[in-house]
C-alpha cells in the first residue's frame, strides 16, 4: 500500500506482493494540503495518520483505521502549542509511529519547528518541550517551506536516544528520552551563512538510518550529502559521484543497511532533476559510491522535482522503491531500482509518499 | 435580541449543519460572540482562531459590511441584532 499525500489531498494505492498493477483510491480531503501520512501496524492495529492543513482553516491530524472508508476527528485541532507560547500551528511535516516496545506513542514534527507527542495512539498530543523551550528557538531560522521540524529519526537500541531535523536548523539529538537536544552537525556545510560551519542553522533536508545500524546517520543537505557513524557527532562528506549535491530526499533499503537512495536537483535556484533526466542514485556501499538508476524513468524534458518526504521504501524483498514529483507523476520499482514504472501520471503536486505492506 | 454569526458552508460540519447561528448569551464584543460560541462549538471557532486566539490569516470576519481587520479585530463592538459573518479569504491555489 502506498499513502501519497498532495497539495490537493490524499490517495492510496493498493497493489498485490508482485507490485505490478495499482489501484487509486482518492483523493481524501480534497482541496487540502497533504504533507505527512503514516501508517501504523503495531498491536494489531491498521492506522492511516494523515495530517491534512486547510489553506483557510488550519491542519490537524486525522486518523482511519479502515484504510480510508471513514476518518475520525478530531473535530478539535489536537495538535496546539500552549496557550502563551505565542506559536500557533501552520502544519503537520512528519508523523512517526514509536518504536515497536511502545505502541501508544506516537510523534510527530511540525510548523513552526516542535516535536508533539502522543501516547495514546494520536488521539491527544504534547508538544516535547526540550524542543519548545529550547534556547536555540529564537536563532531558528524559516527555509523556503517555513520552520518545519520535518525528520524524526529512532533509535530501536535506545528508547532515550533520538534525533530530528529542522529546516533551518539543522540536526539536533537527544540522550535523555526529549528533555534535552544538543546540535550535532559538526562538518555539515551552511553555504548560505558567512560562517559555514556554524554550531546549528544548517539547512538539513532529510536525514534516514537503518533499524539494523541506527548509529549511522545519512544526510540530505541544503548543498551536501553527509554520513555519520556515531550519532551525528561527526559528519563526512559522501557526495562521490553524483551530479549534484542538492536534493531532498533519501530513504534506506530496509533489506540492507548500505543502500540508500537519494533523486539529485540541478541546484537551489533551478529545482529541478539535472539535465531534465530523472534518474535516482543508489549507493551499495553506504556512500563510498553512487549509480544512476534510470531504468523506464524519462531521459529526456524532465522537469520533475521530488520533495523531502516524496519517496518511500517497502519492506518486501526486493524492496520497492517509490516516488512522487511536484509534476504529479508517481513511479515504483519492485527491484529495489533496478527498473521502474508509471503508476499514476496527473496527480496534483505530491508532497509525500509512504509505503506500507498489509496483510488482507 | 440576539447577535447573529453566519458561517460558510464549508465549516457547517461543524454547526451540525446550521448557518446560522444565533448568540443569546451576553456578548459586547465579537471576540465575546466568538467565545460563546467556543463553549458550545469548539471545533468551529478552532477554524476561525489560532490556539492563540488570533483570527486565522485566510479567514475574514466581518461586522455588517466591514471586516473586523479594519475595525478592532476581536474587540470590535457588537450590539444586539449585529451579524457576524464568517468568509474564508479568497486565497489558495
Amino acid at each position: 500500500m502506498l499513502l501519497v499525500g498532495t497539495t490537493k489531498g490524499a490517495f492510496f494505492f493498493t497493489s498485490d506482493a508482485k507490485r505490478k498493477k495499482w489501484k487509486m483510491d482518492g483523493p481524501h480531503f480534497p482541496g487540502e494540503s497533504v504533507y505527512s501520512v503514516a501508517y501504523d501496524s503495531r498491536g494489531g492495529r491498521t492506522r492511516t495518520f494523515m495530517g491534512t492543513q486547510s489553506s483557510h482553516f488550519g491542519g490537524t491530524i486525522r486518523v482511519s483505521d479502515d484504510f480510508g472508508k471513514s476518518w475520525v476527528g478530531p473535530e478539535r485541532q489536537a495538535v496546539r502549542f500552549p496557550e502563551g507560547s505565542g506559536l500557533s500551528l501552520a502544519g503537520v511535516w512528519q508523523i512517526m509511529p514509536g518504536r515497536p516496545d511502545e505502541p501508544d506513542v506516537v510523534r510527530c514534527g511540525v510548523e513552526p519547528a516542535c516535536l508533539f507527542e502522543s501516547r495514546d495512539g494520536g488521539e491527544s498530543w504534547e508538544p516535547v518541550k526540550g524542543l519548545l523551550e529550547h534556547e536555540h528557538r529564537p536563532r531558528w531560522q524559516p527555509g523556503g517551506g517555513g520552520l518545519c521540524l520535518h525528520t524524526i529519526v529512532m533509535d530501536p537500541k535506545d528508547r532515550k536516544r533520538m534525533g530530528i531535523a529542522i529546516s533551518t536548523a539543522g540536526f539536533y539529538r537527544t540522550d535523555d528520552g526529549g528533555k534535552s537536544w544538543r546540535p550535532r552537525n559538526d562538518g555539515v556545510r551552511a553555504v548560505f551563512l558567512p560562517n559555514k560551519y556554524p554550531e546549528f542553522g544548517q539547512c538539513v533536508h532529510k536525514v534516514v538510518n537503518h533499524p539494523a545500524k541506527p548509529e549511522r546517520l545519512f544526510l540530505q543537505n541544503h548543498w551536501g550529502l553527509y554520513r555519520s557513524d556515531d550519532w551525528g557527532d561527526s559528519w563526512q562528506d559522501i557526495a562521490n559521484g553524483v551530479p549534484s549535491d542538492f536534493g531532498f530526499a533519501m530513504v534506506t533499503n530496509p533489506n540492507d543497511a548500505d543502500t540508500v537512495y537519494i533523486i539529485p536537483l540541478q541546484s537551489d535556484q533551478f529545482r529541478i532533476v539535472p539535465e531534465a533526466k530523472l534518474r535516482v542514485y543508489r549507493t551499495r556501499d553506504a556512500g563510498a559510491s553512487w549509480e544512476p538508476l534510470a531504468s523506464g524513468l524519462p531521459q529526456e524534458n524532465a522537469f520533475e522535482c521530488v520533495l523531502r518526504d516524496g519517496m518511500a521504501a517497502d519492506a518486501l524483498d526486493p524492496a520497492g522503491i517509490y516516488f512522487g514529483t511536484r509534476g504529479g507523476k508517481l513511479y515504483g520499482s519492485a527491484d529495489d531500482g533496478d527498473s521502474w514504472t508509471e503508476i499514476a501520471d496527473a496527480l496534483p503536486p505530491i508532497c509525500c509518499v509512504k509505503a506500507a505492506v498489509v496483510e488482507r | 435580541m440576539a447577535v447573529s454569526v453566519i458561517v460558510p458552508r464549508a465549516l457547517t460540519p461543524y454547526t451540525r449543519g446550521v448557518g446560522t447561528l444565533v448568540v443569546d448569551e451576553p456578548c459586547s464584543t465579537v471576540g465575546d460572540a466568538l467565545a460563546a460560541i467556543a463553549t458550545r462549538l469548539p471545533a468551529l471557532t478552532d477554524r476561525v482562531l489560532t490556539e492563540q486566539g488570533e483570527i486565522r490569516r485566510h479567514v475574514n470576519v466581518f461586522v455588517g459590511d466591514e471586516s473586523v481587520r479594519f475595525l478592532d479585530g476581536l474587540e470590535t463592538k457588537v450590539e444586539s441584532g449585529t451579524v457576524i459573518t464568517i468568509v474564508p479569504a479568497v486565497s489558495g491555489g
